[in-house]
């Protein structure tokens, strides 16, 4: 089990956008932490300045992604549906951390929760929902393709 | 009932001004965004293709992250375009659906247009596709708060939290 997940976050960093971004991931147990260390080219809004509303949505869902890649013991990705990002606070220019939390997973489909925040976890800087088709269904549906 | 005409959108110093803005962004130029055209409102947005951009280093194919911080950036560009007077906008929220994964070794494209402007708050909705917004690879809605910085100072990210 903890081999699949290590290669999971092994699979993660071998991923060519996550290296871009300059996400680093971190597994206690089942749980995963996804952390993104600032960089100039994260920001949205040069003023403030801000995290681009966009690299903090990106961070959570590939936090959803691999966590529910975990929770359903598939070492592939499974693939989004659909995501829902409510931004709370401004992205301030530090380390975001994020962390995906798995409410459902069905025959096809998982529901899938995650939180993006910077200093204090009682205070999330965004939050995402998201639906996302989970990878046994998508080997079938290749499989009846073929 | 006709849609009152775009406030702000007409002319060539309105496409200079909103590509001015876009390549403000850090996360703009680091992602090579480019301002297509505006035409009636409506934002057209291009990422070029690059295999550092994949979600999948077996496919090549853009990932995810990708599509929705274009969608993001088009859509606070309409809600601009949308305004009598230019200011910062701010996501409130942004909802995606995706259709269908974007093609490997394709540029992907995002026309978004700004539906519903008010004194706080720009409604927004934006295709993504490669060829046309008939086939799609998602749909957003967003909601924007309307010059965001007011009341914030340049670089009022940078002082200190409040303990």
């Amino acid at each position: 089990m903890s081999e699949v997940h290590e290669r999971l976050a092994a699979a993660l960093a071998r991923i060519p956008y996550a290296g871009f971004l300059g996400v680093r991931a971190e597994l206690k147990g089942d749980e995963l932490t996804l952390s993104l260390p600032f960089g100039e080219h994260l920001v949205g809004n040069p003023l403030l300045p801000a995290l681009h509303g966009g690299v903090v949505g990106a961070l959570m869902e590939l936090t959803a992604l691999t966590q529910l890649a975990i929770a359903s013991k598939s070492e592939h990705f499974p693939k989004t549906i659909d995501i829902g990002i409510d931004f709370l606070r401004s992205g301030r220019p530090v380390e975001t951390y994020a962390r995906a939390r798995v409410v459902k997973i069905g025959r096809r489909i998982a529901n899938v929760q995650a939180e993006a925040w910077q200093t204090r976890r009682s205070e999330p800087i965004a939050a995402l929902h998201g639906h996302f088709l989970i990878a046994e269904d998508i080997e079938s549906e290749s499989k009846f393709a073929s | 009932m006709t849609a009152e005409p775009p406030l702000y959108g007409a002319g060539r110093d309105v496409f200079e001004r909103v590509r001015t803005m876009m390549q403000w962004t850090p996360q703009g130029r680091a992602l090579g965004l480019e301002l297509v055209r505006i035409d009636n409102g409506k934002v057209v947005g291009r990422i070029p293709y690059r295999a550092q951009l994949a979600g999948d280093p077996d496919t090549g194919i853009f990932a995810g992250g990708v599509i929705t911080t274009l969608l993001d950036q088009v859509c606070g560009m309409a809600a601009v375009v949308a305004m009598r007077e230019p200011a910062v906008v701010a996501t409130i929220d942004l909802r995606i659906d995706y259709m269908r994964p974007a093609a490997a070794g394709r540029d992907v494209f995002a026309e978004a247009h700004c539906y519903k402007i008010g004194k706080n708050v720009a409604f927004v909705r934006a295709i993504a596709f490669e060829d046309g917004p008939d086939n799609a690879i998602a749909h957003a809605a967003s909601a924007f708060m309307v010059n965001s910085n007011s009341g914030r100072r340049i670089g009022a990210n940078l002082r200190a939290e409040k303990p």
